[in-house]
């Protein structure tokens, strides 16, 4: 049932101002890209953009466009913020994380400008709960200037393929290495940790493959405890699609079906390691 | 065999796979030899003429971490190969999954010498042979924690299994359980009267839950108290032996029952309530002989001298 928020004061404008029927169209991403406290976000006429940093190595964005909210008004041409990500989704998750068929949680959410906090009203079965976030000066993000025109090696995945061996990662190794290839083995994952080495390697034809476009053989390695945190964006996602540059820069694009059966996108960016010794086959 | 110890043996040989582990104290000793039909292929590679077919030990955890989820591998897996290289120094464990996906395992390992445990079937006085699953129903009554075992053969022909309670241990906070097989529980009794032994149940735990999930009979074959137990099945592509050392008598004297106070019963008459094949009686310790204290749960008839009184029977 949308809830009907509490009017603004008369002659107040919202910098931004959105509702959502069910929080956990926006919780559930939020959590998929949920590896540090901090976040920054930038709302757009578009839609909202969620953005978590780490050891300026890897870059994770949960999407969640404008046709998603039942409501979404952007005052200016953007707004843009640092919240603290784990704060924002206790709030979201303030009447319980369990999913009951039937009963969701209604959204408002309301932000004047620089320098308020983001206020959220929070509504289930007729119990209303307010929260205000601080917010700070957003970080300087970094931009992986990743465009389909650079892209050298592509892959698309059904995500069921992947999600097992994600979990079952050897985390004993530091690396995760990819090789993508035309030529054999096509795709494959390593991991170098205490007990030896494991490759999980894909057949180009595997039914699991649903689009292969591999120009060059590369292989790239990338710190395993950065790409860890993807694993809860795949568990959420349907399909999966990894790319990779000329420069080994990574970017693994994640489709997400929400309960009413839309569709958001989270992505996440990873720079190659940069020790790179010959990798054993 | 990872309930043994921490490294798994590998040992290829002509008659098959054997795969072996050993405890720290040199206790316990497992062998699993999976016959060539087995396996749908199987080339144990060639020894030389100076040489011996090859062998390592792994760490039995790295081994196990790659078949970590046994439902999800019977459902995902179709194939696994196994290949030992000597000069890559790396034992490869190829799993061919779904969809076309492969898996590929190179362990790290160990040269090491051939581990055998030394003991002889044919020399023990006594053997039994029982469905797994009658062990494990008797097994069942012993707490998860309890280190030792002793299995003994009553006149009566019963075969009784008690915990093993340790010398130092304060008779009024002991419970001692026991309970009787009668003989036709067991497909085969070949045992010396008044023999037993002290073994640890931890250890055999594992074999006998082995033994139950491939429906296999348990044979256990043992001799004087100090002297090994061995315990093995036997199926047309598997031979599995398991040797556990046991209490010598100098160290299980604790076991008379004077000593500690724990009265001993002697194996009910034939004449109990013939609807139960075996049956358990649990009870404290306590001073003095035969005159145990009745079971709270369990009805009990026990042989007793001539001037017990009548309201004191009960059937």
């Amino acid at each position: 049932m949308p809830f009907s928020a509490q009017p603004p004061a008369s002659g107040e404008r919202y910098a931004l101002s959105a509702s959502l029927d069910n929080a956990r169209h926006l919780s559930s991403l939020l959590r998929a890209v949920h590896f540090q406290d901090h976040a920054t976000c930038l709302a757009t006429a578009s839609g909202l953009r969620v953005t978590v940093e780490d050891a300026k190595c890897i870059q994770a964005n949960a999407f969640i466009q404008a046709e998603i909210f039942q409501e979404f008004s952007v005052q200016e041409e953007s707004v843009m913020f640092r919240i603290s990500l784990s704060v924002l989704l206790d709030c979201l998750t303030i009447f319980g994380t369990s999913s009951l068929p039937g009963t969701s949680t209604a959204l408002r959410m309301c932000y004047h400008g620089y320098g308020y906090p983001l206020m959220l009203f929070l509504e289930e079965g007729g119990v209303v709960t307010v929260c205000k976030i601080n917010t700070q000066e957003p970080d300087e993000l970094l931009d992986f200037d990743f465009c389909s025109t650079k892209v050298v090696n592509k892959i698309i995945l059904q995500s069921e393929g992947l999600r097992e061996a994600f979990a079952e990662l050897d985390m004993t190794s530091e690396v995760l290495q990819i090789t993508m290839s035309p030529d054999k083995p096509y795709f494959r994952l390593s991991t170098f940790g205490n007990a030896g080495s494991a490759h999980l390697d894909y057949p180009r034809d595997s039914d699991l493959i649903e689009a292969f476009h591999c120009t060059q053989t590369q292989t790239n390695r990338y710190k395993i405890s950065l790409l860890k945190p993807s694993t809860k964006a795949l568990a959420l996602s349907c399909k999966v699609s990894i790319r990779t540059d000329a420069q080994g820069f990574l970017s693994l694009q994640y489709m997400i079906r929400n309960e009413d059966g839309q569709i958001c996108f989270v992505e996440y960016y990873c720079c190659p390691d940069e020790n790179i010794t010959e990798a054993e086959l | 065999l990872s309930r043994i110890g921490d490294e798994l043996y590998l040992e290829p040989t002509e008659s098959g796979l054997s795969l072996r582990a050993v405890n720290s104290s040199r206790s316990a000793f497992a062998s699993f030899l999976f016959a060539p039909l087995f396996f749908q292929l199987y080339e144990p590679g060639s020894a030389g003429p100076d040489t011996e077919l090859f062998r390592c030990k792994v760490h039995m955890k790295s081994f196990l971490g790659i078949f970590r989820s046994l439902p999800s591998l019977e459902k995902s897996v179709g194939k696994c190969l196994i290949l030992l290289k000597p000069r890559a120094n790396r034992l490869v464990l190829q799993l061919h999954c779904k969809y076309g996906v492969t898996k590929t395992h190179n362990l790290a390992f160990q040269e090491c010498e051939r581990l055998q445990a030394v003991f002889d079937t044919q020399r023990c006085a006594s053997r039994l042979c029982a469905p797994a699953r009658v062990l494990a129903e008797a097994v069942v009554h012993f707490p998860l924690t309890l280190a030792e075992v002793t299995l003994g053969t009553c006149p009566g022909g019963k075969i009784s299994l008690r915990n093993y309670v340790e010398e130092e241990a304060e008779p009024s906070k002991t419970m001692v359980t026991e309970l009787w097989l009668a003989e036709d529980e067991f497909q085969s009794v070949a045992v010396a009267p008044g023999s037993h032994i002290t073994f640890c149940l931890k250890e055999f735990r594992g074999l006998l839950s082995f033994a139950e999930a491939s429906n296999l009979p348990l044979t256990i074959h043992f001799d004087e108290p100090g002297r090994p137990v061995i315990f093995t099945l036997d199926d047309t592509v598997l031979e599995v032996h398991l040797v556990l050392a046991t209490l010598s008598d100098l160290e299980s004297n604790s076991q008379s029952p004077s000593t500690n106070g724990v009265s001993h019963l002697p194996a009910p008459s034939d004449d109990f309530p013939d609807d139960l094949e075996s049956y358990m009686v649990a009870m404290e310790t306590s001073e003095g002989g035969l005159e145990g204290p009745h079971s709270p749960t369990f009805p009990l008839r026990i042989p007793r001298p001539a001037d017990c009184e009548p309201e004191e029977e009960e059937e």
